[in-house]
């Protein structure tokens, strides 16, 4: 022990680190601050597991897109624990993501990016920006079919930024098509610039908590004034500060630890992402979607009506960033306690169902064509042969199922048909068939008349009422014409 | 740009110790060109390190693919009407690109000789479209456009018809150009 103490005295005299690093950790903060300050720390933990699991699969990882897709087979089949660090790489990444934007209310709730801490706020802003590259970056050096379409589907939203858009796709490329150089420079970018750019962020966000001071817990009526902050917030230090270490560590490094078990414990139970096909463009049958955390974004942008696209797909990104970032030179002083700050409390409890409930639309997808939808069957039908089943068929083979539901079979992109001559006679299905519409074809030259007029004999059945089951005939629906 | 100048000069003057009791006179103006001199090679050195890189960085957006005929299959192969998938490598591609040097054009024969090819992407944002036989469209599996059999727009949020690649029989080869990935 005394040798431990002497050899720690000799590096403290010729190196000065001991007594910089014992000052910090002991720094005082202010007390109270309890378990709603320590995401922040979770979320360098994540970043950390991040890190050393990727610096781990690359010893085996293979960035070329001759060799990605065997080397990931091999690590998620084969290599001994390689499963599990996949896994904890795609699930480190998932609790990054959650647990960003838990720090990110947390702050923007207590108001602790008022004076004088703009700069942490904006500097975590940056780290919010790349963390979200590094995760579609990520996605994507996952060289499988989904990448390789999610690559083609990025470079056409690059396309889409005004005058530079086509140079800039072909930038993110590495050229005109998908190949090599775009999976070495993705590649590049997910291990190399973006890392070293979020360490060094991270540490600068770090800096400025130790040079800020870590805010205190916000009280009603207690506002911020620049002028008179700093010295009020170093007399309460003064008075009734605690050393950071342990009295508030020791909380940081246990939600750390739940943090390190939970990503541990999913990625052994639920494994890391699957892999998709073969990073071959040739095949076709491919549908690109992102993961979870984008799945909001992804909804937004087929939800829009088309014309808004080019603007929406480039703006709405930067000017989410500009107005998170610009959130602290808005207002940097007065109340910080949610209690007080109705309008802040207001836009988080409208932003999460709204984030919510785009995922959920954009994990179903509706927008998309169910082109793998197999042919009705007779039970749907309520035939098994006869005009009505025929006209099932050609509902079926002329790619009507993929976009119409019926009886819960077929797409959601156009209009459940399920009933649909409960609310339109034959003839105003008949206008519709033939001239399309917006979202439709014109089967005018698509259908035979006979294919119409048995299209629309099944059609005339799909009644709420009325319908005679296995009879094979138009119901009384029908009867007029 | 001029405080940032004199700030050198100031510190070290202010930290010389014993050995800044040197003639005061001299010292401003040397000491300006040598903050100056500093400056100067710092940025020519960053310049002259970076700008190779950079350049490496940036040339690939600037590459055009060379155009190549690349033969996929007999004449005979194709039967007249169809719409058949076709798939072939790109010459171009490196040689450790594997199976992503490969890409597909969808080809219709509509005469003895006559070929026309469209590419896979749709003119939305570039996912793999379909060809249904039965109804002859084109359907684009991601936000629903759909294409005539001629390429035009039938449905969706497609902004332009489906690309095609230039076709040419040679040799009794139908053969395409090789062309970029359409960029809407």
């Amino acid at each position: 022990m005394k040798l431990w103490k002497k050899f720690l005295q000799w590096l403290n005299d010729r190196t000065g680190l001991v007594d910089m690093i014992v000052s910090q950790a002991v720094h005082p903060v202010p007390p109270g601050a309890k378990w709603k300050y320590v995401f922040g720390s979770a979320v360098l933990t994540a970043f950390i597991v991040q890190v050393v699991t990727g610096i781990g699969l690359l010893m085996t990882y293979v960035p070329s897109t001759g060799g990605a897709y065997q080397s990931l087979q091999y690590i998620t089949n084969k290599a001994p624990l390689g499963s599990l660090l996949r896994g904890m790489h795609c699930w480190g990444a998932s609790a990054m993501a959650v647990l960003i934007t838990i720090h990110l209310c947390r702050v923007f709730l207590t108001g602790s990016y008022k004076f004088p801490r703009e700069l942490n706020w904006a500097s975590g802003v940056f780290l919010l920006g790349i963390t979200t590259a590094m995760a579609f970056s990520g996605q994507i050096i996952r060289w499988d079919q989904n990448a390789v379409w999610s690559m083609v589907v990025g470079a056409g939203m690059a396309g889409r930024f005004p005058l530079i858009g086509k140079w800039l796709a072909h930038f993110v490329l590495g050229g005109d098509v998908v190949g090599s150089y775009t999976l070495s420079r993705i590649f590049d970018v997910h291990v190399f610039i973006l890392p070293v750019l979020l360490a060094s962020l991270a540490g600068l966000h770090l800096y400025l908590v130790l040079h800020n001071g870590v805010s205190e817990p916000p009280v009603p009526g207690h506002k911020v004034d620049p002028a008179t902050y700093r010295s009020e917030y170093q007399d309460m230090l003064r008075k009734r500060g605690v050393p950071f270490w342990p009295e508030a560590a020791w909380r940081d490094l246990v939600f750390a630890l739940a943090v390190v078990f939970a990503v541990l414990l999913l990625a052994w139970l639920a494994g890391p992402a699957r892999l998709d096909k073969p990073p071959d463009p040739s095949l076709i049958n491919a549908h690109p979607h992102p993961d979870w955390y984008f799945l909001w974004y992804f909804a937004v942008l087929a939800l829009l009506p088309h014309a808004l696209e080019n603007y929406v797909m480039i703006l709405a990104p930067l000017l989410i960033g500009l107005i998170l970032f610009s959130v602290p030179f808005v207002s940097n002083r007065g109340e910080r306690h949610p209690a007080r700050r109705p309008l802040a409390v207001a836009a988080v409890i409208f932003i999460f169902p709204a984030i919510a409930a785009l995922t959920l639309s954009g994990s179903n997808e509706n927008w998309s064509p169910r082109v793998n939808t197999p042919p009705l069957t007779a039970d749907i039908i309520g035939a098994s042969s006869g005009p009505v089943y025929d006209g099932a068929m050609v509902f079926s083979e002329k790619a009507c199922i993929y976009c119409h539901t019926i009886d819960g079979h077929g797409g959601k992109r156009g209009p459940d048909l399920s009933y649909v001559a409960d609310r339109l006679t034959h003839d105003q299905m008949l206008l519709r068939v033939m001239n399309g519409a917006y979202n439709m074809p014109v089967f005018a030259h698509i259908l035979s008349s006979e294919e119409t007029e048995s299209l629309l004999n099944f059609l005339s059945t799909r009644k709420k009422t009325g319908f005679v089951v296995g009879q094979g005939q138009p119901a009384a629906g029908n009867s007029s014409n | 740009m001029k405080s940032g100048n004199k700030m050198p000069g100031n510190n070290m003057t202010g930290r010389s110790g014993p050995g800044g009791q040197t003639s005061g006179e001299a010292d401003p103006v040397r000491r300006r060109f040598l903050a100056r001199l500093g400056m100067a090679a710092g940025t020519l050195l960053a310049i002259a390190a970076g700008l190779p890189v950079i350049g490496y960085i940036l040339e690939p957006a600037f590459r055009r693919m060379q155009r190549q005929w690349v033969s996929v299959g007999p004449v005979d192969r194709f039967a007249a009407g169809d719409t058949v998938l076709v798939s072939f490598e790109n010459p171009r591609a490196l040689p450790w690109a594997g199976v992503t040097a490969k890409t597909g054009a969808w080809v219709r024969r509509v005469g003895d000789t006559n070929f026309i090819a469209f590419v896979l992407n749709c003119s939305h944002l570039g996912c793999p479209v379909r060809w249904e036989p039965s109804s002859k469209l084109f359907i684009c599996p991601c936000h629903g456009s759909v294409y005539y059999a001629d390429g035009t727009v039938a449905a969706g949020p497609a902004p332009l018809p489906l690309q095609r690649f230039h076709v040419r029989v040679n040799n009794g080869q139908v053969e395409l150009e090789t062309r970029p990935i359409p960029i809407t």
